[in-house]
């Protein structure tokens, strides 16, 4: 078990919306230490049904045993995981920097352009920055806007969506047990 | 949204009825009024400040409701698992805040990897209070969160009918588990319209499992074309009520089956597929054989790790078939071959109709011949031994003769528990009651007490060490008060036995901190008003124990035994079913 290889693994957890639940999820990942790398949650088109987007770092073995206890979880609809290959992903950054920095139009400008991000807002001190991408891009645009001096910098982490159909029938199966009520 | 109401007004319109005309009542009077609405006939419990009112509605509906003061929490949680594993019932405990709660912790977690029943209810600080390191407040809901299949903190009172009939639900179905209901103290005193609706459905909750056609046919087609299969099977087979399933299976299969520690009773040990206990130190035959099966038929059981030994050299020769309710148990520790998913009461006949009869003869006497082996080498002389020394095995293999089998055995943990198990025989279901998963020391004396108030027409005997027997033993003033009638058997060899004898094999008989000075049992027996007598002689032990029997209150009974026994056979830690020793 331990020599086979770890990789990155997304999974996908759909729960109820219960006080705790977000602790009983990340039990099962603390219980054996298994860091997560980022975890994103978020209401789902379904009311009152969240959504987790959580990545980490480890076998496949492993991931499907606490995908399994995930879904044991009595609030948990349905748990999945994927490897990078089968998911599209993106993540937000947004980039604070100060406004005087923009008057210096053509090289801000320019990066901004070529990133393919936006100005989200401007005020009188500061400029919001926007850019959807991989960690790595979004964390490129951050090394060139460095030198101009960033006030602030968040990044949401990434969420992801399967490339097969799999997933979203089965939810929606969770979903058909759930109109039977 | 947690019931169906169709199909209630089909069973019974009147009781729909009633379930629709509401009552005013406190939180606290609600909670037991859920209770009773559950069929719960008694719980175990301590009172303290922030679960007074409902103590006060317990006092109130005191004809409808037993309550049973014990005299720890962790007590009243034993307790409760000792009922519900008797009587297949959910166990209910209730306790305070704070201290009360956390002392519930070690029931908890033992019912949750025992799969046991429960519902667990504790008083919490009034809710404008929460989070303020309020006079014992405890945050129990996140504390119990990894031990508990579900829990949840009641703040108002009119979720209390909701959420308590969920509690029960979810405990009793699909692979059983403790529920813990965490309830403010303002909830307990606020009122409600009160109206109970049982609930058996919640949407995110599969309870059982059903099984692919695909699957049944595949495990069939493999036990059918068998030449050495085993049946190894667990407490799945208790839990869903399925030990006739499992005995026609054996019948028609005619595969010799052994069991898990804690699906013993499921079986009758005189059925002629029983091959005996699996595990560190159950018998030698089914654990050398696992690694000669050629299918390995698992039912209701999780591959523990105290049955598989190192798992890379577990079942190396066989194809395995795994019955399961759990999907989380699946593939787990062993890879299997096929797995059907379910409760096995209803697999189990899906794959008897479409099982080929057969007897197996050749292959079992595969199994005779290593009894053969394992009754020279160790169990004649583990019941007829040469010293003068009193053995464990002796005392329990005479409590099955004097009981005709018919006892309700109640373990603790140690070496006593494993000659407990090896040794009883059991003529009904739900017959061995020990501590499996967790090993708990500290629950026999509790445990016996529950399954006595659960089964009060059996005769119910704890066996257990003179370690264990002190870490519980204020439940001795739970049997003084109740007069609960159990016969507690306290094999006594001065030392932490379990722990001496790995310290003997494994730490150059370096015994650090497993002797133990021991109290005066029968003074301490006396002092709670209980009978006893203390026996260090063989020539006393069959009247001793009959006298204990025939005693028509409690009794104690102390046994003195070999100080530095054994228990063997045994898998080493680290080892292979197939290297177990015999000494
Ligand atoms: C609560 C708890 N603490 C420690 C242990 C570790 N342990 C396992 S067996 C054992 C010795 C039990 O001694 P005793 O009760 O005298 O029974 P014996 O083995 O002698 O039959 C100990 C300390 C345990 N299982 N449970």
């Amino acid at each position: 078990m331990t020599d086979e290889l770890k990789s990155n693994f997304t999974l996908a957890l759909f729960s109820r919306n219960r006080a705790g639940i977000l602790n009983r999820i990340t039990a099962v990942f603390s219980r054996i230490k298994l860091n997560i790398d980022s975890l994103n949650v978020s209401e789902t088109e379904n009311k009152g049904v969240y959504r987790y987007s959580v990545k980490v770092n480890s076998t496949e073995k492993l991931i499907k045993r606490i995908t399994k206890q995930i879904e044991k979880q009595v609030d948990v609809i349905k748990a999945t995981y994927s490897t990078d290959d089968f998911i599209v992903q993106q993540e937000v950054a947004l980039y604070k920097i100060p406004s005087s920095v923009m008057l210096d139009r053509i090289k801000t400008e320019k990066i901004i352009r070529n990133h393919y991000a936006r100005v989200l807002t401007m005020h009188r001190d500061y400029t919001v920055i926007e850019k959807t991408g991989h960690t790595h891009e979004t964390q490129q645009l951050f090394d060139e806007l460095e030198p101009f001096g960033i006030l602030e910098f968040v990044r949401s982490g990434p969420i992801s969506i399967s490339k097969t159909t799999q997933l979203l029938s089965d939810f929606n199966a969770a979903n058909e047990m759930k109109s039977i009520i | 949204m947690f019931n169906d109401h169709n199909h209630m007004s089909l069973i019974n319109t009147e009781e729909n009825v009633n379930a629709q005309t509401t009552q005013k009542l406190s939180g606290a009077q609600a909670i037991i009024q859920c209770l009773i609405e559950e069929q719960v006939e008694m719980m175990f419990g301590y009172p303290g400040g922030a679960i007074m009112p409902t103590y006060d509605a317990i006092h109130e509906y005191q004809n409808q409701i037993k309550h049973i003061l014990v005299r720890h929490e962790q007590g009243a949680t034993h307790a409760a698992q000792g009922y519900a594993r008797a009587t297949g019932k959910v166990g209910v405990c209730i306790a305070t805040s704070g201290p009360g709660a956390t002392n519930l912790i070690t029931g908890i977690a033992d019912a949750q990897i025992d799969s046991t029943p429960l519902v667990c209810i504790t008083g919490q600080v009034h809710k404008d209070l929460l989070g303020t390191d309020a006079f014992q407040e405890t945050d129990i809901i996140d504390i119990s969160m990894p031990v508990t299949k579900w829990n949840y903190k009641v703040t108002e009172a009119d979720e209390i009918p909701r959420v308590l009939a969920k509690a029960f639900f979810i405990a009793k179905s699909g692979r059983p588990g403790p529920v813990l209901i965490d309830i403010t103290k303002n909830a307990q005193m606020e009122f409600l319209e009160f109206s109970y609706d049982k609930c058996n459905h919640i949407n995110s909750y599969l309870p059982e499992p059903v099984p692919s056609s695909h699957s049944v046919i595949d495990a069939v087609s493999l036990i059918n074309n068998a030449k050495k299969p085993l049946v190894v099977f667990g407490q799945g087979v208790i839990l869903g009520n399925a030990e006739p399933e499992l005995k026609m299976f054996l019948d028609k299969s005619g595969i010799p089956a052994a069991s898990t520690i804690m699906g013993l009773s499921a079986l009758n040990p005189n059925h002629k597929s029983y091959v005996g206990m699996l595990g560190m130190h159950g018998n030698y035959a089914p654990n050398l054989l696992t690694n000669e099966c050629d299918v390995l038929i698992a039912i209701g059981m999780r591959f523990d790790d105290r049955v598989t030994g190192t798992i890379s050299t577990y079942a190396t020769n066989a194809k395995i078939v795994h019955l399961e309710i759990d999907p989380s148990e699946v593939n787990k520790n062993i890879k299997v071959d096929v797995a059907v998913m379910g409760n096995v009461k209803h697999t189990l006949p899906q794959i008897i109709m479409k099982t080929n009869k057969n007897k197996h003869p050749a292959w079992r006497k595969q199994f005779t011949d290593l009894y053969n082996k394992e009754n020279e080498k160790v169990i004649e002389q583990d019941l007829n031994p040469k010293a003068n020394e009193i053995s464990m095995p002796e005392v329990v293999n005479l409590v099955s003769d004097l009981t005709k089998d018919k006892a309700i055995i109640v373990t603790d943990v140690g070496q006593h528990q494993m000659a407990a198990c090896r040794y009883s025989r059991f003529k009904q279901t739900r017959s061995m009651i020990t501590s499996g998963g967790l090993g708990t020391m500290g629950f026999c004396l509790p445990a016996a007490i529950g399954a006595k108030l659960g089964q009060p027409d059996r005769l119910v005997i704890g066996i257990v060490g003179d370690g264990g027997v002190q870490m519980n033993i204020q439940e001795l003033g739970t049997i003084m008060q109740t007069k609960v009638n159990v016969k507690i058997i306290i094999l006594n060899n001065q030392f932490l036995g379990m722990v001496r004898q790995w310290q003997e094999l494994y730490f150059d008989k370096r015994y650090a901190s497993t002797e133990m000075l021991n109290p005066d049992y029968q003074k301490l027996s006396g002092a709670y008003g209980i009978a006893s007598q203390k026996v260090t002689k063989r020539s006393q032990l069959k009247t001793a124990l009959e006298k204990m029997i025939q005693h028509d209150e409690s009794y104690i009974l102390e046994v003195m035994v070999g100080q530095e026994q054994n228990v063997f056979p045994m898998i080493s830690p680290g080892m292979s079913v197939s290297d177990m020793r015999l000494s």
